[in-house]
């Protein structure tokens, strides 16, 4: 065992003494490339890091941009409004058409309403949401904050000494997490009554009943937690997409890219928080 | 040229940057006076960009001074350096407007901030500026909309709009026509003379450095090769300069 880790390292060494042409060279240079992948890595999240707390800082302090603050709202809020309602409605129908089958088999069909009420307000519904605004919105934010890196947009604002984490990272990260909850609510409401709709015209229901069955046992706390965590899917969306806008490198190509990852990032953070957020609402709101 | 500190808008000592390997700036010193236009030529790469890009703070030197006003700024913490930002304009290579605002907005921008101006007096003053520059009947364009020569009128209005003591140009005629490369360069001419404000123009254009420049560098491989008036430079006996100045005729 001692001989083979002891032949391992020497080739490793070999490896990385190499040059490039020969196979253990090649070895050296893919180690190489994973060495400066895992520095990549940490470096980003160091200048994230960084990030974050620039904006934190600037975003409560005076003077408030409060005219850009409500365009934000109204881009990221009113017009993602159709896409959440949208999604929303969909997964309603989805969830009724499918657990009614499989309710039905286990002779739980008059649960039907509350599974599917349950189903959006904890769950379906604030992660539904926090995918498609990332998908829109973070591409919005990541494009459009790209295109005025590399049209030095950003370096006018900064001579023109306004702070462009104010004006631009702040305000729209303060409008993603006003508009998320609010737009949770809307693809809420529309799931549940499209999920009502689908059951009614499978098994005449009036949406009195149906709501009366479905939300008999919610409480406060099935309610507002999940809906108030979407605050938590707007800020990393908000955040995430500015860093990546901001730090654009390369022309067009590098608007392409930083596009993909504002989406991309923020998609995939949003899933962590989501298994986070419930093990603290699980914890914290029983 | 005067160096006090208390008289010299502009002053830059022993300024270094390098980006990697590669040395922009080696160690270049100048200064501009009040009311003087100093243009800053050079082939495309040599760091005239970088320079400017320094002067405003937008990148920090490896080593060396710039002051202005007579205050070292290489050193200052970003409230202070907006501060000093306030009395500099910068003219940005492809004028830089703001895409999401109109012509009018983009010049209201600084003003709305800065000049402590009711709404009335900055839409005031922003049609007054856009009419210093002949865009009064372009206000509610986007500048998607605006050609490029009218686009960089509108950042010559947005560059003074604080009236600056000091304007930075990065390359204000490239990519024009003759013609509306002349009447920007005639806009520079009218404005310092109007405000006395120094200036420093970096570009390629030569025949546009002699329309208004007082004087003259010649930046090569990071050190400035010659400086004077354009008659010292048409009579300088540099390689490059004999070279560069034959090529533009």
């Amino acid at each position: 065992m001692r001989l083979y880790c002891g032949l391992s390292i020497i080739i490793l060494a070999a490896a990385f003494a190499a040059g490039s042409n020969s196979p253990a060279g090649q070895i050296g240079d893919s180690l190489r490339v994973v060495r400066d992948g895992i520095a990549r890595f940490f470096a980003w999240f160091g200048q994230f890091g960084l990030f974050c707390g620039r904006v934190a800082r600037v975003a409560f302090s005076r003077p408030f941009e409060g005219r850009e603050l409500i365009r934000q709202m109204d881009a990221i809020g009113s017009k993602s409004l159709p896409l959440a309602a949208l999604a929303g409605a969909a997964t309603g129908v989805v969830l009724s058409l499918q657990t009614r089958a499989s309710l039905t088999r286990f002779g739980a069909k008059s649960m039907l309403p509350g599974v599917i009420i349950y189903s959006l307000i904890k769950e379906s519904g604030p992660v539904i949401t926090g995918l498609v605004v990332s998908g829109r919105v973070g591409a919005g934010i990541g494009a459009e904050l790209g295109a005025m890196k590399v049209t030095e947009q950003i370096d006018a604002m900064e001579a023109s000494a306004v702070d462009p984490h104010k004006f631009l990272a702040a305000t729209r990260m303060l409008a993603c997490i006003a508009m998320l909850p609010l737009l949770t609510l809307v693809a809420d409401c529309c799931g549940i009554v499209m999920g009502w709709l689908a059951d009614t015209l499978a098994e005449p229901i009036s949406l009195r009943l149906f709501l009366n069955i479905g939300t008999s046992g919610v409480t406060f706390n099935d309610f507002l937690p999940p809906t108030l965590k979407t605050a938590v899917y707007g800020l990393i969306i908000g955040l995430i997409s500015c860093f990546q806008g901001m730090r654009t490198q390369g022309g067009t190509e590098g608007v392409g890219r930083s596009t993909t990852s504002a989406v991309v990032l923020s998609s995939l953070f949003i899933i962590l928080a989501d298994v986070l957020l419930v093990r603290f609402i699980l914890v914290f709101f029983p | 040229m005067g160096t006090d500190n208390n008289s010299t808008p502009l002053e830059v000592k022993h300024l270094t940057k390098s980006f990697g390997a590669q040395k922009v700036l080696n160690g270049i010193d100048l200064s501009v006076a009040r009311g003087e236009t100093l243009a800053v030529l050079g082939r495309s790469g040599t760091g005239k960009s970088v320079l400017l890009k320094l002067l405003i703070g937008l990148q920090k030197p490896d080593a060396g001074s710039i002051c202005i006003h007579g205050k070292e700024i290489t050193h200052l913490d970003r409230k202070q350096l907006n501060e000093v930002r306030k009395t500099v304009g910068f003219l940005f290579q492809q004028a830089a407007l703001y895409d999401s605002m109109t012509v009018e907005q983009n010049v209201e921008f600084p003003l709305r901030r800065h000049a402590g101006m009711s709404p009335e007096e900055v839409k005031k003053r922003a049609r007054e500026l856009l009419a210093s520059v002949g865009m009064e009947k372009d206000l509610e364009k986007m500048p998607s909309e605006i050609s490029g020569g009218m686009q960089k009128r509108v950042g010559l209005a947005r560059a003074i709009a604080l009236e600056p003591s000091i304007v930075l140009f990065d390359e204000p005629t490239a990519g024009l026509d003759p013609i509306t490369g002349a009447e920007i360069g005639k806009l520079i001419s009218q404005l310092k003379e109007k405000h006395e404000m120094a200036s420093i123009v970096v570009t390629h254009d030569v025949h546009g450095a002699k329309q208004f420049s007082d004087r003259v560098v010649m930046l090569n491989d990071g050190n400035i090769l010659v400086e004077g008036t354009f008659a010292d430079l048409e009579q300088s006996k540099d390689k490059f300069v004999v070279q560069f100045l034959k090529d533009a005729a």
